[in-house]
This record gives structure tokens, sequence and C-alpha cells, in this order.
């Protein structure tokens, strides 16, 4: 039973934690917005601001990894099934 | 999705386990190694052949990002960030072949990332020297130390979990869909009363390749080019005095 509790909570902390994917989709839509404004602005930058947008986005996904990372260990090495 | 296969046991030191990940990225490192040997045999001055255009081109852009990126005076970082680049990209397109990618092991990448930290550490004490390496976390007030101690030792940890969280993604959620796609299949195919047509999986033709082009191909240049980048970007931080 208490098994049964520790792993259905598992699961469902796993799925909150993906809420953490909703920073970086915001995040990297109004960089992409920001940069397609820059490249209409600039056509002729377009590969700098190409390579910088894609940085950007990179570096501000890093808190949808972390989410990703605690449901992960959550699913397959999940530390609390030990504990009982 | 389970973590990688171990594959035998070294027996030493209470038997090393070797798994999937070090032979897969072992067999890359001797296909990288060969491809160099074979790229720089019989170097001529004016190239003529082929291969030396190419390898010359290639190196030569590996220089020109490293001089765009860091500033002019970082050459010697240019092997590091080359063998960075090269083993993050085979590592990640090696998943195109059905192999286990070995950068969707934490282990791979926070090695790397250690490395990293250990060259950005090394290069801040060269510039600075020890004293001014030390003070310098206690900039701007000394009580923002553990701060600052914090932000140093979060860099390798968020490179490392973002090359890992990227490919260890797309090969969750790669396997998810052959595994949605044999069930409807099997579904599908169930109305034919024929256990070998039934056995066919005839949706994972085709279908997962789309998924393929982002999961694969874009997210493995992306993610090598992101991580040689952060590499540089610190690296060039650190040596400013």
């Amino acid at each position: 039973m208490e098994r049964a509790i520790v792993l259905a909570a598992s699961a469902i902390g796993a799925g909150l934690a993906m809420i953490a994917g909703i920073g970086p989709g915001i995040g990297q839509g109004f960089a992409a917005g920001k940069a397609a404004e820059a490249v209409g602005r600039q056509p002729e930058a377009k590969g700098d601001i190409t390579s910088t947008m894609l940085f950007g986005c990179a570096v501000a996904e890093s808190t949808g990894i972390y989410g990703l990372v605690v449901a992960r260990i959550l699913l397959f090495a999940n530390p609390l099934i030990n504990l009982l | 999705m389970n973590g990688p296969k171990i594959l035998f046991k070294i027996p030493v030191l209470g038997g090393i386990p070797v798994t999937e990940t070090i032979v897969n990225m072992w067999v890359i490192m001797a296909i990288i190694v060969a491809v160099c040997i074979f790229l720089t045999r019989n170097l001529e001055v004016k190239p003529t052949k082929k291969r030396q255009v190419i390898a010359e081109k290639l190196v030569g852009m590996l220089y020109n990002l490293v001089e765009d990126t860091m500033g002019p005076g970082h050459k010697k970082f240019v092997p590091y960030i080359g063998a960075l680049f090269t083993m993050s990209i085979c590592g990640s397109l090696s998943s195109l072949f059905g192999v286990r990618p070995y950068t969707a092991d934490l282990s791979v990448t926070l090695g790397w990332a250690l490395v990293t930290f250990c060259m950005v550490q090394f290069t801040s004490i060269k510039t600075k020297g020890v004293g001014g390496w030390l003070k310098g976390f206690l900039e701007p007030v000394p009580f923002l130390l553990p701060l600052n101690l914090v932000s140093e030792v979060a860099n390798p940890i968020s490179i490392a979990f973002r090359h890992f969280g990227n490919i260890a993604a797309g090969m969750v959620i790669t396997s998810l869909l052959y595994g949605a796609l044999a069930s409807l299949s099997a579904f599908v195919l169930g109305f034919i009363p024929n256990a070998f047509i039934n056995s066919i999986p005839i949706f994972q033709l085709g279908i997962p390749a789309v998924l393929s082009i982002y999961f694969d191909l874009f997210t493995s240049f992306l993610q090598a080019y992101i991580i040689s980048m952060l590499t540089m970007v610190y690296v060039a931080g650190a040596g400013e005095a």
C-alpha cells in the first residue's frame, strides 16, 4: 500500500515537474519573436541574429531541462522508493 | 527507458562496469581518429587532393569560429574546442544509426563540463594570480561569497544537464513514439486474422523520421554548437583581467 502511494505520488510529481516547461516555452517564443523583428529591421545581419538567438534560447532552456531531469529521476531512478 | 546496459565488468577493484556508453564512445573515437589520420596523410604545401582541401576548410572554419567568439590570442584553445564539438556531434548523430547516443549519458557530458570548469578556473588563476582569483569571490561585497561560489559551481552542472537533457529527452520521445506506433499498427492490423501480418509494425515505417529530423539532426547540431560556444564564452570571460 505504501509502495503504491509512493509510486503514484512520484508519477504525479514527475508530471508536475514538467510544468517547468512553460517558462522556457514563453521565453524562447519571446526571443524568437524579437529575433524576427530584428531580422525584419536589419536583414543583412541575419546570420549573427540567428546564432545569438539560438545561443540565448539554449541558455534559457536550462530551467526546463532541470524540470526534465527531476521528472526523469522520479520516473526511472526513484530515490523515494528505497526509503520504505 | 532504462539506463545504458552493462555489457561486461573489468575484474579489478571489485568489478568496474563497462556500459554500452563506453563501448560506443570508444568505437566512435576510433572512427574519428581514423578519419583524422586519413584526412591529414601526405599533406602538400599546395593542396591538390580533395581530402586535404576538406581538412583545411574544416580547420579554418574552427579557427574562425574560435577567433570570432573569444577574440584574438586564444588559439591554444582551438584543439580542445574542436575535439569537444566533434565528439559531441558524432555522439549525438550516432543515434541515427540506431546506436544509443553516448551523450544521453550524464557521466559523459558531466565529464566534459568538469574539464571546462577546471579550464575556466585555471585560466582565471593564470590571468589574475591566486590572490586575485580568491579576491574575485569577494566582489562586489564580501557578503556575497556564498552566492559567488554557487554561481561558479552551477556553470558546469547547467552545461552538463543541458546537453544530457536535450539528447535524453529526444531519446525518450522517440521511444514513446515507437511504442505508440507499434500498438497503433497492432490495433489496425488486428482486424486481419493472420499472426504474421499482425506482428508487422507498419506505422513505424517513415513516420518517426519526421520527428528524427528535429530530435536527432537539429538538436545534435545545436547542442554541439551550444556546448562549445558556452565553453568558449566562459573561458574567454575568465581570461579577461
